[in-house]
């Protein structure tokens, strides 16, 4: 019996009873289907957060005091009173380190920020340079971005995220228009483009002002919350975080470089953690779905079980007629492939389907290699569960097969 | 017991010798079959007759190579097969028998052409080649115009004749026919007993089990069976109505 005769016989075998076969094409397809579309929203909301951080440049490196503020983990007496300060931050780029292209000190605080009408409490407000828009997506779309002029006379200008924008001014354009950032006056003087969201804040919702005026009405003179230190490439991040630490130890007078009050985080460390938890994030969701795949493959021996006992005088006949174990076995085996294989095909289907909808606010990105991967192993688990049945089916003496009604 | 019955002058080719066939153990034990010898030659029509529990079904069984006798051996056109493994015996049934059953036995949902090409499916006989014999056995049994119909599609008869078409296909050197008109009203009964009387007459070796007195007068040779043992063994030099067998 060739392979083209032993899948034609498998599919009328599968066609004679539709309803089961249609239930148990149902657990194999709900079971492959799973195992894509939730490794599509893994690897979709891997990118998603990805994307986010590429987004936040990869020329980039923060350094963060350890004294306060997000970064700092580790509380040091020794680093007290040796804080980065914005004097830090100018000394840091007077020295004109190799590497490093720029040195944006940046402070950030919470504030109640109000328009004639409306007014939004916890808004983020930023104080930093110019620099600061140079860097990877925080460009102005519309308007300007301030000057160093403005930075020097600590000018009450603001550039605005689009979402704090239009709750503030609505339709209208903000842009020359007036806020009050807790009692202070500013001047829209430009409009960030649309931000990527990264973590919890929404970075449209935003207003960024002069580090000196901020420092002056809000944050006062001391430590600044991080600095953004810029490479002149890529390539050149290490080598300017390398210099950069050694820069910092001079200025802040650190001797104990195992406890320095600053750390320091690339892009790439960032990218690198979020991958390893995105990953792990895929792979739970596809431990899931595999015994979703799993259930439907013990449907498949069920299934096949049922079938072998309601055909056993068909199992007579054919082996009176000549049938030997190992063709009885292929015709049985072959059902169960056959079946598991279709339902795999719906199961891709119906997943290229679902991915094309987001899905938890996650666009899901469908991992090429997962359509292959879940159809084989539905066929996998078509055999491996087929087995046990069609071994009943094949060592059927075939007497006793015939003689069953 | 009788003496072994021998053929006239034709080739031999079925040989059973002292054939034991015990089923169970210990205190369930039977005896099915207590030493049978036997030999059918080529083109012998035979009939087999016997009440039930005397052991012709098992008999039956062991000349189909369905089963193995616990005793004794069984050679069939020239091959002995009471010691062939299961594969073997398989392929003995595929290329040297021909069944026909009482309940004819046709898969379900499978067309008439089909269940004819079964056996040669089986022997690997190519796809053309294969339609090609199986179209020529149903022409045999007259049913050519029939081969896209499905078993439930047809008359008992006319599954009958499938069946036997089936049996034929392969060119077996053996007719095995359990109870074949048992199912069977007597119209058809007729047309299967002048089927059988047209495939001795072409020199098929053809065996048939039965109680029918009728069927069994239409053989030329006929074996009783009793308790395991051949008692009585008539042959026929033609078919006679009006001869009676005990």
């Amino acid at each position: 019996m060739s392979v083209a005769e032993m899948l034609l016989s498998a599919l009328r075998g599968i066609a004679s009873n539709k309803l089961r076969s249609i239930l148990t094409l149902l657990g194999v397809m709900i079971g492959v289907a799973s195992v894509i579309l939730l490794l599509a929203v893994g690897n979709g909301s891997a990118q998603q957060v990805n994307n986010a951080i590429s987004n936040l440049g990869t020329t980039t490196v923060t350094v963060r005091s350890s004294g306060g503020g997000f970064g700092g983990g580790g509380s040091s007496t020794a680093a007290s009173g040796k804080s980065i300060t914005r004097t830090v931050a100018e000394q840091l780029a007077a020295a004109k380190l190799g590497h490093v292209r720029s040195v944006i000190p940046e402070v950030t605080t919470s504030l109640t920020v109000s328009a004639a009408t409306t007014s939004q409490s916890s808004i983020t407000v930023l104080g930093t340079t110019p620099d600061y828009f140079a860097i990877g997506t925080n460009s102005v779309g519309s308007g300007s971005p301030f000057t160093d002029a403005d930075v020097t006379t600590s000018a009450k200008v603001a550039v605005i995220g689009q979402t704090l924008a239009s709750e503030l001014f609505g339709g209208a354009s903000a842009l020359g228009q007036s806020i009050s950032v807790d009692g202070t006056a500013f001047s829209v003087v430009g409009i960030l483009s649309q931000q990527s969201s990264v973590g919890f804040n929404d970075p449209n919702s935003v207003v960024i002002a002069p580090i000196s005026r901020v420092q002056d009405s809000f944050t006062g003179y001391g430590a600044v919350s991080s600095l953004t230190v810029e490479a002149i490439d890529s390539d050149a991040v290490t080598a300017a975080e390398g210099e950069l630490t050694i820069m910092l130890n001079q200025l802040l007078g650190v001797t104990d470089t195992t406890n320095e009050p600053f750390t320091v985080v690339n892009q790439s460390s960032l990218l690198a953690t979020a991958a390893t938890s995105a990953a792990s994030f895929t792979m739970l969701l596809g431990a899931v779905a595999a015994i979703s795949l799993l259930v439907g493959g013990i449907g498949v021996t069920n299934v096949m079980l049922v079938t072998v006992t309601e055909r056993t005088r068909e199992i007579g006949i054919r082996k009176a007629l000549g049938a030997t174990r190992g063709a009885v076995l292929g015709q049985f085996l072959a059902e169960a492939a056959s079946l598991t294989l279709l339902g795999g095909i719906l199961g891709v289907i119906v997943a290229v389907i679902g991915a094309q909808f987001s899905l938890g606010g996650t666009q899901p990105v469908i991992l090429p290699f997962s359509i292959p991967l879940a159809l084989g192993v539905s066929v996998a688990i078509g055999v491996f569960f087929g087995v046990y049945p069609a071994a009943r089916a094949a060592r059927m003496r075939p007497i006793q097969a015939l003689r069953s009604v | 017991m009788s003496a072994i019955p021998t053929a006239p002058q034709r080739d031999v080719v079925l040989r059973l010798r002292d054939i034991h066939q015990v089923y169970g153990s210990g205190d369930a034990v039977v005896h099915a079959l207590r030493g049978i010898d036997l030999e059918i030659a080529e083109g012998d029509y035979v009939a087999i007759m016997g009440p039930s529990g005397s052991g012709k079904s098992t008999l039956m069984n062991l000349l189909g190579c369905l089963d193995v006798p616990s005793h004794g051996s069984y050679t069939l056109a020239g091959s002995d097969v009471s010691t062939l493994d299961e594969n073997a015996l398989a392929r003995i049934r595929n290329r040297q028998l021909g069944f026909i059953f009482q309940s004819f036995n046709l898969v379900p949902r499978m067309s008439a052409l089909a269940n004819v090409e079964l056996p040669l499916v089986y022997g690997r006989i190519g796809r053309a080649e294969r339609r090609r014999r199986a179209l020529d056995a149903l022409d045999t049994v007259g049913l050519a115009d029939r081969a896209d119909h499905q078993p439930q599609q047809l008359s008992g008869g006319q599954q009958q004749r499938v069946a036997i078409a089936r049996a034929l296909v392969t060119a077996p050197t053996l007719v095995l026919a359990d109870e074949p008109t048992g199912n069977l009203d007597s119209a058809s009964t007729d047309e299967i007993l002048r089927m059988f009387d047209l495939l001795a007459r072409d020199g098929r070796t053809i065996v048939v089990i039965t109680h029918e007195q009728h069927v069994a007068e239409q053989a030329h040779r006929v074996l009783t069976i009793s308790d395991g043992l051949i008692v009585d063994d008539t042959v026929a030099p033609a078919v006679r109505s009006d001869r009676s067998v005990q």
